[in-house]
């Protein structure tokens, strides 16, 4: 990651980055342009430089925002009509965090509205583009940010990952994307898209890119009581690792010195990598399998080993998440109702149309389809067979991952069933899109974090992803481990 | 036909937390103006979540305890989803599944026992103010704690109804939970009235009469439903399950929706909040802080104070801690009061007792707090601020010393509430304003002389050596007169007898 010193300028780096979203303009990746107030809190830096004075670790690091997270710099759309014109008085902790140290945000960057879809097909400012091939979707709901980082417009972006919005468009366009373990980083500040599976986390280039904002952004935050104590910066020992079978960890400290970066000061050696059986089937691209195939020879040949295990409490995986999270979407989404903020329809003699108007013309298809799940299943006389079982479901699923990883470091999956698809060929098909989560969601249910890693490129050259699995906590440890896989 | 009627009430109670349930915004809105005490929580700005209070965890124990109620150990909250514009969220976050408030009772004063279900924590909703074209919204409300009482339906007559909200009311006060304003809705009363035949086993259809905020209008208005109920069995009619409101200056309730049309409120639990978890000893320690709750002045006082008096004097917990202060010395200093609410003091662990000797102060002083305090106009803003222990102490034993008499106790009693003569002390409060009674007979006899040795009262002394009784009066007055008042008539009078017999 570049970051400002005396020689290479905040101002140039900020510069640099704003151009090429220009140029990259018609891949529809920004909702906004942050060029006024990036110049004006670069130059800020390099001030500081230029006087000697202490800077941040991201002095100067241009990023892209997805459009979901609150800071007064534009307005925070959520690519969504309904929440046009707001712009947002507070700003959410994990963007505090990375503008204390010196990040600059450039732009806010499109997704599906309100993080509903897995193309950013879904945003009321059109789709953006893949990076790698026009025709095709960014992936979603993260998609502008993926873009973003794909295209070297920034060095990294924030995104969002609910049941795949994260890993999916990292995958789709061959960068790293991190959903972190539930609860390390704060969702204060983050337009809610279902509070129990929501994750904040990153798309970088590189593991270590990774590492650095990872220990930027998490720890406990007193205004999301969700967030779990800082572990991130805490557990050096990381002994969870090789705890199955009561081997002895195998990421072992070799420079109890300097423990700001983990880059190189672990070593990883002898690790069990778990595969799941059931996803090694014809519904799973033949390129995706085969690249899952090399990584695992590439993981024998530097020690690891490969474990097949059944993991048969997945398949309920994409049914649980498909209740739970329209709950939680109909329910989050019940403030957006034109009474205080964003969009308000005019068209309204009485109280009833103007919730009934301002809600149907300000969400978009795909909102409202969750919205009226979501509401299906948490009505009286259903909230048992649908609500209370899928929450049943969840815990089979959370067993499921701990019993896994009493046998195995990691688990390797594919992160989507398939490479990028074309612009509008699922977008009609709302279970066709659904499937696209299907190896995604279970970890938002577990809570377990993952770790999209790039696993090199179809013949006709879109990038392919695989997806690093760890169990609660082990976050740092995916990271380091993503190495391996290089 | 005689029917029993069968009553259930929930309450609404405010909690006196410094800040609201989920945010860190001023929860007394009292004088602000609108929408001055709201944060982005309040307000439900996109991404914000909920901060639990950890106050009103600690009031919920106190109110649950003043009720005799388990405190259960693990509860959590859930969402209620409803769409009006004083709810932000589009959802109140309550308890439903799981509440922290566990069974319980109340007793009445009557003796009468009335079990409590449960009670909840939960957010209270913003104020809607409608004009003709629009209606205006205050958030200041949104989001300030109440917990929910919800009673079993122990209660069989309008006036067990009145008594058991009276009794809520007087316990959440002494608790220290709430400020009890009535009148600015800090607690309100859905009632729910069935009648059935009497001798029957099976409930009748009820009607819920909702958002009540006096004792008299839940009286009134459960009489008037028994009696609407009654008339509409009498005819053969059936009871409509419903909602109704209750107009005071009509004195009837009507309808305003059937539970046919209920809505549905797809309760969820609360993602944003993890789950209430309790340790016993928090639960324990919390318990007591309790203060001396109605049930326990009852009975330290029954000898000192009469019934009647004490029934006025319980609802004002001020002045009966002040009682407690009085009566036995390890209550005294443990009185913190943030506004006019009393908070934290001593817990209710210790038994109050009233102390040898005290019996007669705590009587004397009672009578002062009920004939003098309450008939004064200023007496809301005295009872913030009550003279110490000790200085009330004094003025009783001013009193039985004769060191001033029952006109002179009262209206020093008075000026110890005066913000000008606080802190000076009784006696020399008594002293400034020259009212301390001449006790010494030494002092007596001397002025008697004097007196008897006018000019003016020689035909009084004649008249009364011959045998007119009555001139003692004059006597005793010309005396008093010459004391300045100060002469205590009793001794006086004895003083004159002895001199004009010789």
């Amino acid at each position: 990651m570049k970051i400002a010193n005396k020689k290479v300028t905040a101002e140039r780096l900020v510069k640099d980055a704003l151009a090429k979203a220009k140029h990259f303009a018609d891949y529809n990746i920004f909702t906004f342009l942050n060029e006024e107030g990036a110049i004006k809190k670069a130059r800020e830096i390099d001030a500081k430089i230029a006087k000697g004075e202490k800077v941040g670790k991201l002095a100067g690091v241009p990023y892209a925002l997805k459009d979901n997270f609150l800071s007064p710099e534009g307005e925070t759309t959520a690519s969504a009509h309904i929440l046009q014109g707001f712009t947002s008085p507070v700003t959410a902790t994990a963007v505090a965090k990375l503008e204390a140290e010196g990040a600059i945000m450039i732009g806010r960057t499109n997704l599906d509205a309100f993080a509903h879809g897995s193309s950013t097909e879904n945003s009321y400012f059109g789709p953006t583009l893949n990076a790698f091939d026009r025709e095709r979707v960014a992936g979603g709901s993260s998609g502008g940010s993926a873009v973003a980082v794909a295209l070297d417009i920034v060095e990294f972006a924030t995104g969002t990952d609910t049941g795949g919005s994260i890993r999916q468009p990292a995958s789709f366009n061959g960068v790293y994307g991190l959903k972190p373990t539930y609860g390390c980083i704060s969702r204060y500040g983050v337009v809610a898209m279902a509070s129990s599976t929501d994750c904040i986390g990153f798309f970088t280039k590189t593991p270590d890119d990774m590492d650095l904002l990872m220990s930027i952004a998490s720890g406990q935050d007193s205004k999301d009581m969700t967030t779990l104590p800082d572990y991130y910066n805490t557990e050096l020992e990381r002994s969870h690792l090789g705890h199955a079978q009561g081997r002895s960890p195998k990421l072992t400290v070799l420079d109890e010195t300097s423990s700001s970066s983990i880059s190189n000061n672990h070593k990883a050696s002898g690790c069990r990598v778990g595969i799941i059986k059931d996803f090694d089937n014809d519904s799973v691209d033949a390129e995706i399998r085969q690249a899952l195939k090399e990584k695992c020879e590439l993981l024998k040949s530097k020690g690891h080993e490969i474990v097949e295990l059944e993991m048969p409490s997945l398949k309920y995986a994409l049914s649980a998440y498909y209740i739970i999270v329209p709950a939680e979407v109909a329910s989050n989404l019940s403030r957006y109702d034109g009474i205080r903020y964003g969009f308000r329809s005019d068209d309204s003699a009485v109280l009833d149309d103007l919730y009934d108007h301002t809600r149907s013309e300000g969400f978009m298809p795909e909102n409202k389809r969750r919205i009226m799940i979501g509401n299906f299943v948490l009505s009286s006389g259903f909230y048992d067979a649908y609500f209370l079982k899928a929450a049943k479901a969840r815990t089979l699923i959370i067993k499921e991952y701990e019993k896994a990883f009493s046998k195995v470091d990691f688990i390797l999956t594919p992160v989507a069933p398939n490479p990028a698809f074309k612009l509008g060929e699922k977008v009609n098909d709302p279970v066709a899109m659904y499937l696209e989560d299907v190896m995604s969601v279970s970890l938002n249910l577990a809570g377990v974090p993952g770790l999209t890693v790039p696993a090199g490129k179809t013949k006709t050259g879109l990038p392919l992803g695989l997806q690093l699995v760890g169990p609660r906590r082990s976050d740092k440890n995916l990271i380091e481990f993503a190495k391996e896989l290089k | 036909m005689k029917y029993l009627p069968t009553i259930g009430i929930e309450c609404h109670v405010q909690l006196c937390t410094k800040t609201k349930l989920f945010s860190e915004v001023d929860n007394d809105a009292r004088g602000k103006e609108p929408n001055s005490c709201v944060s982005p929580i309040d307000y439900a700005l996109p991404g914000m979540l909920p901060r639990l209070n950890g106050e009103a965890i600690r009031f919920a124990i106190l109110a649950g305890r003043a009720m005799n109620c388990k405190i259960n150990l693990h509860s959590r909250f859930d969402r209620k989803h409803y769409f009006y514009p004083d709810s932000p969220k589009g959802y109140q976050i309550t308890q439903f599944y799981q509440p922290i408030i566990g069974a319980g009772y109340v007793e009445l004063p009557s003796g009468t026992k009335i079990r409590i279900e449960h009670a909840h924590l939960e957010g209270d909703a913003g104020k809607l103010t409608h004009f003709d074209t629009y209606s205006l919204v205050d958030f200041n409300r949104v989001d300030t704690p109440l917990i929910e009482i919800v009673s079993m339906p122990d209660i069989h007559s309008a006036k067990d109804a009145h008594d058991y909200c009276k009794e809520l009311w007087r316990l959440m006060c002494h608790a220290g939970v709430t400020y009890g304003d009535l009148y600015n809705g800090n607690m309100r009363f859905d009632v729910n009235i069935s009648l059935a035949p009497e001798g029957s086993k099976e409930l009748g259809t009820r009607a819920e009469v909702k958002n009540l905020n006096s004792f008299r209008s839940v009286e009134r208005a459960t009489s008037y439903e028994i009696k609407r109920q009654s008339k509409l069995l009498d005819q053969g009619k059936k009871v409509v399950q419903e909602t109704r409101g209750w107009s005071d200056a009509e004195g009837k309730t009507t309808g305003q929706r059937s539970k046919e049309e209920a809505k549905d409120y797809r309760y969820m639990p609360e993602p944003d909040l993890p789950p209430i978890n309790l340790s016993k000893e928090f639960v324990e320690t919390e318990s007591a802080k309790l203060p001396l709750m109605p049930s326990d002045y009852r009975s330290a006082f029954s000898d000192a104070v009469k019934p009647d008096t004490l029934e006025i004097l319980l609802d004002y917990p001020q002045l009966m801690q002040k009682l407690g202060e009085i009566a036995s010395p390890s209550h005294l200093g443990h009185t913190s009061l943030r506004s006019s609410v009393p908070r934290g003091f001593q817990g209710r662990s210790a038994k109050l007792m009233v102390l040898d000797g005290m019996a007669s102060t705590i009587s004397l002083i009672s009578n002062l707090f009920t004939s003098v305090l309450l008939a004064e106009e200023k007496s809301a803003e005295y009872l913030n601020d009550l003279p110490s222990a000790k200085d009330l102490i004094e003025l009783a034993e001013m009193n039985e010393k004769k060191e001033l008499s029952s006109t002179a106790t009262k209206e020093v009693f008075l000026k110890l509430f005066d913000p000008q003569m606080k802190g000076r002390g009784t006696k020399n409060i008594a002293k400034e304003l020259g009212l301390i009674q001449e006790n010494d007979l030494g002092a007596l006899e001397k002025i008697v002389d004097v007196v008897l040795a006018k000019p003016e009262t020689q035909k009084a002394q004649n008249d009364f050596k011959a045998g007119e009784e009555k001139v003692i009066g004059f006597l005793v007055g010309q005396v008093m007169k010459e004391s300045h008042g100060k002469a205590n008539p009793g001794a006086v009078q004895k003083i004159l007898r002895d001199r004009l017999s010789k």
